[in-house]
């Protein structure tokens, strides 16, 4: 419609141009647009996750590591501690076994298979630990502030300040005569949560601030209960992110302790224990070190790749970096 | 006769997404002479950034042009190579952003970043000229000791004085045209006033061509000679801007007229016989648009229901209240000083203040979420500060807020249901059925439809948000609702429906609110008593119509005076 | 600034003791005799026993044993080894070994590491990008021992490239590959840091009004997208550290570096607890020393912490 283009003489005579009403159809003011299914953080991260197939691959992998580690036998005949025979020593693959012998002469496979079990419940008692001390302490420091986070904080800081790998050398060096899984998990664990708290701290500052809190506030809700119901539940979602992250980084770190020898002792089915007994190997028999090592790269990848996963699904920031 | 400055054609702008390409400009046309000013005027989601955006190719994201030309002297800017546009930023297009406070990178000085603009356009080369023009350029932005802050950082600067620096630099290598995107939204009206009136002053004398970019329609109109009104990405209505304010012809502008608070306020002062011309082109415009917003009507139905409520005893007293926050390492901070007023059952009490005035401050120590230093706070007969937490419990529920930010204000991960129904089951009331029943009574009583109990707010616009808010602190049946800028974060036409409902729900109720904002244009409509607050001082206390036809204190004038829009002569 | 490295090194005495009464009460407060529970069935020799016990103060109370300690770290004695080697001697052969392995790989690490970031996120979405993404990804599940074996394996035994362990005096050319192992975990991290860091800043409204004013892209990348992306990336190395120190313990363990890390490592499997400790403690100081200068650093990069 060129003449509606509004034109301007030299003397600026401005047009006044109207847009005829049928190009330009009013709408309600403010009208709903709720068409859809019901929607909130936690709906439309499942949504997201679902059409995602490095979910599913990674779901797939894990839920495979959790039916080894809990059915071992589905998957071999053979001990694997009691039937090593030393005329086997890096003995090559048979039907039998599929991937050969360690230099001790026992079945590589029904190791590997064996010390699933190991490795996934050294993750979850650390994650289970890591994730309760860090909601904990996070909670509490970021949302009551003043003296009491001051307390709490430092005292994290302290714990933050010795790599937890280090410090659970030491336990491990100390508890030489009591090593075992529980013991193992808790050396990791008690050094491990001081990041988790720090995260959720900085995410309850961000939350205890906002209206509906305050509002929460006024309706006369205690503070500890606004902290459980409203607080806490919209801060969680980074915490997830690192707590699935963190099941991969307590199985590296059960490893390797016990490549670094104070691990579980060598009675223990454990990939890290058959990666380090391995190495002195290497040269001659390659072969024995790689499949324990791939069973964990593999089994730490699905977990950082489910972290991944759900980290996109729920930080906003992340899905719009994709 | 000279060519137009810029021309724009049939311009079209799209953004990728998921769901295919949305139109965000669609088909826009205008020109704009040498010398002239032009705003865009339109609510959040008209395209109006985005037209600003698109002329300096600069669009966010997946945002492109799809369409149209924009023609600058001639030279078709949709079709400029990125080379060719360095060469026009700066130099024949300087550029105005929003927000001062994120428009500055906060890890470099104020001086290298208006040295750098200087250099990029060729000004000034050496160390030394750069420089000299650096200080020269934020001078003639209104930065008085301008070589003292050059080494200073955005951080030290506060939100006007930033907002200095940022028009130094657009105007830094003296271009052409200005575009300037919402200048001073972010900032009090004052501190908008003064920055405004030299941005005119500067523009004027430099000869510069003036884009802007505004959401308020009587700041448009003070500002600029044309205007254009933009809705869903189309031009509605252009002309002169006074023209189009006196005579708005399309529905939509007709309903911008009517809804725009600073523009009610002058018709209301208006003489008696062009008030109901007014307010007949208004009704005509809701009859068009099938909806009714008059805030005309509604301040007319408050002054009768005022001279009922002079009888009645009050409901809030407040006698010399005080606040003082101890800062580590800086003393002491007087939010609030001193502060005294009562507010009549039934009636409404505005209480005005920039930011930093301690307005806020008496909402949260009134709700009991800030306990007061020194001072009295009587709700319904009981002394706040000697209460017991049984008796705080039962007085919540007497008095309850609404807050600014909607998408802050309503719990994420609840329901709606849930998050309307929580204060009941707080308080114990009812049962879980008779729970449903109020949750269903109170989203009836906000205008919105019971299927939304299983919806959550991710779902809703800021003003659906907002009466979900009202909802829920309505379900206590509380006395007093503390109303903390509840609608100045929504739109226009958004703000006066909303202002429409609790006016009806105040009749309905008889509630009494206090309403606490840095808009007095909206006070005007809404409130029967206005306190003035600077400083944590109350500087001017008095009925709404004293404080608008005769205020006493200068600072009350000068926030009239800042009013955009206050200045026009609507009855020409 | 001076005022905020006051201000940070208070905040890091109480951490500093905090963390030393830590690793002194994960020792000596376990029940039994100390010396017993460290050296399990392997006894040193009786006079290193005796030193050890007159080194610890094990018949005073623990708090005493505790400030005994502490003293001897602020004189910079750390005891002697298993051998009954003063801690202070090694450290002095194997300290310069691992600055040595570490800034090497830190180098490594921040200059692929925030050059790739920096791209994959101009580009994002691209097939770089994508390829960046997944490949660090896969990185950062490898433990470090299992690269360092595959390193050690394919490209020093299998291809002959470099040395499959340190030679003696240990050679810069030596801790080439060493120092390649070592960054890898750091180098995957930074990549994502430094890419999501870019791609959030190249969003924010400066960096539009830096273009608005005429600056060229080639200006803008970087002066203002890459140098504020630099701080979270900065941020990041102190954590980092932490797991240099440990990734140093099992590398310089595999390549056969003469350096504290194996030194560690060789303690660790030799059960030698005292010289752990030593040497756990030693890591810690170096983890606090960096991390101060780190967030000193970081106030440098950050005008908003210098004048805060």
């Amino acid at each position: 419609m060129p003449d509606n283009i509004p034109s301007t003489s030299p003397t600026r005579r401005l047009e006044h141009y109207v847009a005829p009403l049928e190009e330009t159809p009013l709408e309600e003011i403010d009208s709903l647009k709720t068409d859809g299914k019901p929607s909130n953080l936690w709906i439309d991260a499942w949504h997201d996750v679902r059409r995602r197939p490095m979910f599913w691959i990674s779901a797939a992998l894990i839920l495979l590591v959790v039916i080894v580690a809990l059915f071992p036998t589905w998957f071999t005949q053979v001990p694997p501690n009691s039937d090593c025979q030393l005329s086997n020593s890096n003995g090559a693959p048979s039907a039998e076994h599929p991937l050969g012998f360690t230099r001790q002469g026992c079945d590589v496979f029904s190791r590997i298979v064996h010390g699933a079990g190991t490795s996934l419940s050294v993750g979850i008692i650390v994650t289970l630990l890591v994730f309760t001390l860090g909601v904990l302490f996070g909670s509490f420091a970021g949302y009551y502030g003043g003296w009491i986070d001051s307390v709490l904080s430092r005292f994290g800081d302290i714990f933050f300040s010795i790599p937890y790998i280090l410090a659970a050398v030491v336990i491990m060096s100390v508890l030489a005569n009591y090593r075992n899984v529980w013991v193992i998990s808790l050396a990791i664990g008690l050094f491990a949560w001081p990041a988790t708290a720090r995260v959720l701290r900085s995410e309850i500052l961000r939350v205890k601030n906002a209206d509906f809190v305050t509002a929460a506030t006024a309706i006369g809700l205690s503070r500890f209960r606004i902290l459980w119901s409203h607080v806490v539940p919209n801060s969680i979602a980074p915490v997830i992110v690192i707590t699935t992250i963190s099941l991969a980084s307590a199985i590296v770190a059960e490893a390797t302790l016990s490549f670094l020898g104070v691990g579980l002792p060598s009675t223990f089915m454990s990939w890290g224990n058959d990666i380090a007994q391995a190495q002195t190997t290497l040269r001659t028999a390659p072969q024995v070190l790689v499949y324990p090592s791939i069973a964990l790269s593999l089994t730490v990848f699905s977990f950082i790749m489910l972290g991944e996963v759900v980290r996109d699904a729920l930080d906003p920031k992340a899905r719009a970096q994709r | 006769m000279s060519a137009p400055l810029l021309e724009v054609k049939d311009l079209e702008v799209g953004f990728r997404t998921q769901a295919g390409v949305v139109q965000a400009v669609r088909g826009v046309n205008f020109t704009l002479e040498r010398g002239g000013s032009l705003a865009i005027v339109g609510e959040s989601g008209s395209g109006k950034s985005t037209m600003a955006h698109a002329i300096i190719n600069l669009l966010p994201g997946t945002g492109h042009i799809s369409g149209g030309q924009i023609l600058l002297d001639g030279q078709d800017l949709a079709t400029a190579s990125e080379h060719e546009m360095e060469q026009i930023r700066g130099r024949k297009i300087g550029f105005v952003p929003q927000d001062p406070m994120s428009n500055l990178n906060p890890v470099w000085s104020i001086g290298f970043q208006v040295e750098e603009a200087i250099r990029a356009n060729g000004i000034a080369t050496g160390r030394k000229e750069v420089k000299q023009r650096a200080i020269q350029v934020l001078k003639e932005a209104g930065l008085q000791d301008a070589d003292r802050r050059l080494k200073q950082f955005p951080h030290q600067f506060s939100g006007g004085m930033r907002q200095r620096v940022l028009i130094g630099m657009g105007l830094a290598a003296n271009p052409q045209l200005l575009i300037a995107d919402e200048p001073t939204s972010a900032l009090d009206v004052t501190v908008q006033r003064v920055i405004l009136d030299h941005l005119e002053s500067l523009t004027r004398e430099l000869g510069t061509t003036l884009l802007f970019i505004t959401h308020d329609l009587g700041l448009a109109a003070e500002r600029a000679e044309q205007l254009l009104v933009m809705y869903k990405g189309r031009v509605v209505e252009s002309g002169p801007s006074v023209e189009i304010l006196q005579n708005p012809r399309h529905p939509y502008t007709q309903r911008l007229v009517a809804a725009a608070p600073s523009l009610a306020s002058r018709r209301i002062q208006a003489s008696g016989s062009i008030a109901a011309a007014e307010s007949s082109i208004a009704a005509e415009a809701s009859t068009a648009a099938g909806d009714e917003i008059d805030l005309i009507a509604t301040a007319e139905a408050r002054a009768e229901a005022l001279e009922a409520a002079g009888t009645r005893p009050p409901a809030i007293i407040v006698e010399n209240l005080t606040k003082v926050f101890k800062i580590r390492g800086a003393g002491e901070f007087t939010a609030v000083d001193d502060v005294s007023f009562q507010i009549a059952k039934g009636t409404t009490t505005a209480l005005v203040g920039e930011s930093g005035s301690g307005k806020s401050t008496v909402a949260k120590m009134l709700l009991k979420l800030e306990d007061a230093t020194s001072g009295k706070i009587v709700i319904d007969g009981k002394d706040l500060s000697a209460v017991s937490p049984k008796e705080l419990f039962r007085l919540r529920s007497q008095m309850q807020p609404v807050f600014q930010d909607p998408y802050g204000s309503l719990n994420p991960l609840r329901n709606i249901g849930n998050t309307i129904s929580e204060p009941l089951s707080v308080h114990k009331i009812g049962t879980k059925a008779t729970r449903r029943e109020r949750v269903f009574e109170l989203l009836e009583q906000v205008s919105l439809p019971r299927t939304l109990v299983t919806r959550y707010p991710n779902e809703l616009s800021g003003g659906q948000r907002q009466r979900i808010a009202i909802a829920r602190a309505l379900a206590l049946k509380p006395d007093i609702v503390i109303l903390d800028e509840a609608v100045s974060a929504l739109d226009v036409l958004v703000q006066a429906q909303i202002l429409r409902l609790l006016a009806d729900l105040q009749a309905e109720l008889g509630l009494t609110y206090l309403f606490i904002t840095h808009d007095l244009a909206v006070v005007r409509v809404i409130a029967d008593n206005v306190c003035v607050m600077q400083k944590g001082r109350i500087v001017e206390a008095a009925s709404t119509d004293e404080v608008f036809d005769n205020p006493k204190e200068q600072y009350t004038r000068d926030l009239l005076a800042a009013i955009p829009g206050a200045n026009i002569e609507l009855g020409a | 600034m001076l005022w905020y490295t006051g201000k940070r090194l208070l905040q890091v005495i109480p951490v500093l003791l905090g963390a030393t009464f830590l690793i002194y009460f994960m020792v000596f407060a376990m029940p039994g005799d100390p010396i017993a529970a460290l050296y399990g069935d392997r006894p040193p020799a009786p006079g290193v026993i005796e030193q050890i016990r007159e080194q610890y103060h094990l018949n005073d109370p623990l708090i005493v044993q505790y400030f005994y300690y502490l003293a001897g770290i602020f004189q910079g004695d750390f005891g002697v080894s298993y051998s009954g080697q003063p801690v202070n001697e090694i450290l002095a052969r194997t300290f310069p070994v691992t600055i040595r392995l570490a800034l090497l790989a830190i180098f490594f690490e921040m200059v692929a590491g925030i050059v790739i970031g920096l791209v994959s996120g101009l580009r994002k979405g691209g097939i770089f990008d994508a390829t960046g993404l997944g490949a660090s990804l896969v990185i950062i599940s490898l433990p470090i021992f299992v690269v360092g074996f595959a390193a050690q394996y394919f490209l020093g035994i299998q291809l002959g490239w470099f040395r499959p362990t340190v030679s003696s005096g240990a050679p810069i050319q030596d801790l080439i590959l060493p120092a390649l192992v070592l960054a890898t975990v750091g180098f995957a991290q930074i990549v994502r840091l430094t890419r999501s860091s870019v791609i959030e800043t190249s969003g924010l409204d400066f960096v539009r009004t830096a273009s608005s004013k005429g600056l060229t892209r080639r200006r803008v990348v970087p002066v203002h997208i890459l140098r504020n992306s630099l701080i979270p990336v900065v941020t990041y190395l102190g954590t980092d550290f932490g797991v240099l120190l440990v990734g140093a313990t099992v590398t310089e363990g595999i390549f056969n570096v003469p350096g504290v890390g194996r030194t560690l490592y060789q303690a660790v499997l030799r059960g030698e607890g005292p010289t752990v400790v030593s040497f756990v403690t030693i890591m810690v100081l170096m983890y606090l020393i960096v991390n101060l200068l780190i967030d000193l650093l970081y106030a440098v990069l950050d005008p908003r912490i210098r004048y805060a």
